[in-house]
């Protein structure tokens, strides 16, 4: 069959026959191939380190340490280590990344949809073209390139590869896109996961300690300009603040901010001018631009944007109505931070919801009243790299999880399995699908699946 | 009246009612008194539409699946913590479910109120509001089901929606939180696409042709009894996981015949059409489509047992057809009614071919003692559920999640999974001020980015040091 190019000539349609003829052959299914490809993947990671900070320099003007932290690591860390039973590939899999976390955001599902024993098809983000490249060439080098395969290319081959019929597929990305997708994919009764965007709002409570009130201003800063200039779908929107206590955060911020930021390499760059214009565009009104009170320097030419952060700007903004998705906060004051609640109930829900607080009311007010992919109180960002927990949206910010063990249940068939005895009229049980069962539990069951064995490994008992 | 349904709904979940257990649990026991205080009227409302026999109603079905609701609920309820590892040590960790929101049930007529009830349970356990709305062709059970509901749980969260095409067209172009569809591919598709337009996660339970495999060492008997009681015992055939069609080898097929014969004689006596133990053809657009499905040329000639019908009663005999040609519409489309096509090879594994070579089904059955058989039939065969020397009775286990997968289908319910099937998972993480780690933050240096490294890959120096804050820089 022809390269990969000459597929996309003709469609696609050979491409994924080919695939299903890999998948169909059982090679995909075997224990013994996923542990390699998981390895694989590993040593991609390790030994082309880094080449790959180079490239998402080159795409995003990320640092190094940021590099690492999100992209690098984060597969490591959240490396599927849990048990799993009954599960089935479901075979082909398409998976769309995002321009943001271009490495992290296509690894990260790879290894769960490897895992789970489905050939892949990778569809990198061409807004980050060095590193879309840069996984053309060696994601065919590290793993088995019969069996997972690199498309490059923008939105025309991304409709291509939708016109095919997938046994999943996961895209991270705009709601627009994922509306797209979905409709796309219901012609083939394709299922799929979409992560989305949002606006994660940061609800900061008065916070007596002065020692209190620098980790949060820290850990603000660092989930939204220490993590690609806010262009992160995690990353803090904006603050929700009582009045009083506004002045005082600011203060903190600015100074911290200069702390931090001694070097303007310390902070990634946006994406492209497109981008730079949207985020330029938010200012354009004039209510806006005057709630300025830090920063708002643009700088077309090296596409940068100074950390910026507005006070109050008018809620029927653009910039309070649209994900900001760039290096820009605005503070948003409330009489009592109990009223953050009602400010948040009519928006759509987000991804995540962060809160710095010690009242432990508030807290679980907060978990009751509202509805988000996730909540995190005390810090941000982080919730990202815990493979313990599912790392997906809700409502407008999407629906599918994955992360850890998530990531192997999302591109695997949870199968009914259950066997009677014709002579003896009794069933032989499956085991309840219930995560608070002990995993050994599951073990002392009549059935013998190759799946057993995988969890045996992964624990290290079985090489 | 379908923006009049879904807004009003959603008013009423913004209220926070469905939150709190106890609310729950009242609607679970209302579900619970409707079925048991008026079972009679719901088995007669069955009867009208299908001329269902009393045993096939699933009343008891639904009454376990609220029972089990209400056993679990608190349960299902509870935060599960789980372990927070050491990147964002000191913190913990937990998963809360709570409600998607407003969701909309679509039912079929072939199980009308089992199909109807029993998602239903899992959107009120799971919190949420509901509309249902019941398969216009199943009529009798719409319209009790209209009438009953309101009276036994609070109208103002759990709505019926009666209609057919134009009204379910309305209702889905509504915003849902979340769209359980039970039905047929075709629509399943169009339930997809309408869903798409507002990011709504859907079910999708669909069918399929559900494959028998009948190997050569079993007891033709038993199997024959469980085949039966599977096919026309459910409805008549017409059943999402209902044995679709058998195959089994040249040599063991004859006795298989005979077996099936000789049950069917058993079970519903020499004039299948008399029995009360046999559901009707739910219509005349379906009763047509199984007529076309038996006189198609090549199939005609392969019917070997039954083939009678009564068309004003709307009823067809079990009927067993022996070596149709595989490009026959009997074997290309479900069938879904009581014709029993019955396929044979040479050799039992080349069945898996000929099931792998059609989309997956919701359920594919395997008859055998041979447990090498049926390891390679578990992982060879995909399917919603694969189910050794038995059919259909994975239904009745609240422990299975049941569900399709491929084109039979997409999510699933019973038991558990009716609670997950409506729920957010929601992940709650809790840190605290202290744990501060410099070296996450610019300015960045080669010591901090060691560090990060050391904790990342669970380095026990590199994770003290990052705790104790020891990294020079800001």
């Amino acid at each position: 069959m022809g390269s990969v190019a000459d597929e996309r000539a003709l469609g696609f349609g050979g491409l994924v026959s080919e695939l299903r003829e890999v998948f169909d052959s059982g090679r995909t299914k075997d224990m013994e191939w996923r542990q390699s490809q998981l390895r694989g993947l590993l040593r991609l990671l390790r030994e082309k380190e880094e080449e790959i900070f180079d490239v998402l320099r080159e795409d995003l003007g990320k640092h190094r340490g940021e590099s690492f932290r999100d992209e690098a690591a984060t597969p490591l860390v959240a490396f599927p280590a849990t048990a799993f039973v009954l599960p089935e590939p479901l075979g082909v899999v398409l998976i769309f990344s995002c321009w943001n976390l271009p490495i992290g955001l296509v690894l990260e599902p790879l290894s769960g949809a490897l895992a789970a024993g489905n050939a892949v098809v990778v569809k990198p983000s061409e807004l980050a073209p060095s590193t879309a490249a840069f996984l053309a060439a060696n994601l065919p080098k590290y793993l088995d390139s019969k069996a997972v395969k690199v498309v490059e290319g923008g939105p025309q081959v991304g409709e291509m590869l939708m016109e095919q019929r997938w046994d999943k597929v996961l895209y991270t990305g705009s709601g627009r896109v994922g509306r797209q997708i979905m409709a796309k994919a219901a012609k083939n009764l394709t299922p799929v996961a979409l992560e989305l965007g949002s606006k994660c709002p940061c609800i900061v409570d008065w916070l007596d300690s002065n020692r209190d009130s620098q980790v949060a201003v820290n850990r603000i800063i660092g989930a939204k300009w220490g993590t690609c200039a806010g262009q992160a779908c995690i990353a803090i929107d904006y603050l929700l603040v009582e009045e009083e206590f506004a002045p005082i955060l600011i203060e903190m911020l600015k100074s911290t901010l200069k702390r931090f930021f001694t070097k303007p390499e310390f902070m990634a760059r946006i994406l492209n001018k497109k981008h730079f214009q949207r985020l330029s565009d938010l200012l354009d009104d004039p209510k806006v631009a005057s709630s300025v009170v830090h920063g708002g320097y643009f700088d077309a030419k090296t596409l940068t944007v100074e950390p910026t952060i507005l006070l109050n700007p008018p809620l029927d903004s653009d910039i309070m109505n649209a994900e900001i998705f760039g290096p820009l906060l605005p503070i948003i004051t409330v009489k009592k931070v109990e009223d953050s609640i009602a400010f948040l109930k009519p928006r759509p829900k987000p991804l995540a919801i962060y809160a710095f607080t010690r009242n432990e009311k508030l807290k679980n007010r907060i978990i009751q009243e509202t509805s988000s992919g996730s909540v995190t109180f005390n810090d941000a960002i982080v919730q990202y790299g815990l493979d313990s927990i599912p790392f997906g949206g809700v409502g407008p910010s999407g629906f599918g999880q994955y992360h850890g063990k998530y990531s192997f249940e999302m591109f695997s068939h949870k199968k009914a399995v259950l066997k009677r005895s014709l002579l003896i009229e009794f069933m032989f049980r499956y085991p309840p699908w219930d995560d608070n069962d002990s995993k050994i539990g599951m073990l002392r069951h009549v059935f013998r699946f190759n799946y057993i064995s995988l969890f045996l490994a992964l624990l290290g008992l079985r090489r | 009246m379908a923006t009049a349904a879904a807004e009003q709904l959603r008013e009423s979940f913004l209220t926070g009612k469905t939150r709190p257990a106890a609310w729950r649990e009242a609607q679970l026991r209302g579900v619970l008194r409707m079925v048991t205080e008026m079972e009679t009227a719901i088995c007669d409302a069955l009867h009208a539409d299908l001329a269902k026999p009393r045993t096939e109603s699933y009343v008891q079905e639904v009454k376990s699946s609220c029972k089990f609701a209400l056993k679990n609920l608190k349960k299902w309820m509870k935060p599960q913590k789980v372990s927070a590892g050491v990147l964002t040590f000191p913190s913990t960790a937990r998963i809360a479910a709570e409600p998607l929101g407003v969701v909309l049930v679509i039912s079929a007529w072939n199980y009308p109120f089992l199909l109807s009830v029993d998602p239903v349970i899992g959107a009120i356990a799971a919190g949420n509001a509901v509309v249902l709305k019941p398969s216009e062709i199943a009529s009798a059970t719409s319209t009790l089901l209209a009438e009953l509901l309101p009276r036994f749980v609070d109208g103002s969260f759990i709505k019926v929606v009666e209609g057919g095409v134009p009204e379910t067209t309305a209702l889905l172009e509504q915003k849902w939180d979340k769209i359980f569809y039970t039905g047929n591919g075709k629509v399943g598709r169009i339930v997809l696409s309408l869903a798409a337009k507002h990011l709504t996660p859907v079910v999708l339970e669909l069918g399929g042709k559900c494959p028998v495999v009948v190997d050569s060492n079993v007891d033709a008997h038993v199997a024959a009894k469980r085949i039966a009681v599977g096919k026309w015992g459910c409805n008549n055939g017409q059943a999402c996981v209902a044995p679709d069609f058998i195959i089994t080898t040249n040599s063991f097929a004859p006795k298989l015949v005979e077996s099936l014969e000789k049950v069917l004689l058993k079970f519903y006596g020499k004039d299948p059409l008399q029995s009360p133990d046999l559901s009707q053809i739910v219509n005349s657009n379906h009763f047509n489509r199984l007529s076309r499905l038996m006189d198609e040329e090549m199939v005609s000639d392969k019917v070997v047992f039954g083939g009678q019908r009564d068309e004003l009663q709307l009823k067809i005999s079990p009927t067993l057809l022996l070596d149709v040609p595989l490009d026959s519409a009997i074997m290309k489309e479900e069938i879904f009614g009581p014709l029993l096509p019955i396929i044979t090879a040479d050799k039992i594994h080349e069945s898996f071919a000929l099931i792998n070579s059609m989309t997956k089904p919701l359920a594919a059955y395997l008859f055998t003692k041979d447990s090498t058989l049926q390891d390679q039939f578990e992982n060879g065969i995909s399917a919603g559920a694969t189910i050794i020397n038995d059919t259909s009775i994975h239904l009745t286990n609240l422990h299975l999640p049941f569900g399709g997968v491929g084109e039979s289908g997409m999510g699933a319910y019973h038991g558990t999974f009716s609670f997950e099937a409506f729920s957010h998972k929601k992940a709650i993480l809790a840190r605290c001020f202290i744990g501060e780690t410099k070296a996450r933050y610019p300015p960045y240096t080669p010591e901090k980015l060691k560090i990060v490294k050391g904790v990342l890959k669970g380095n026990l120096l590199a994770m003290i040091q990052a705790i104790s804050g020891c990294a020079r820089g800001a």
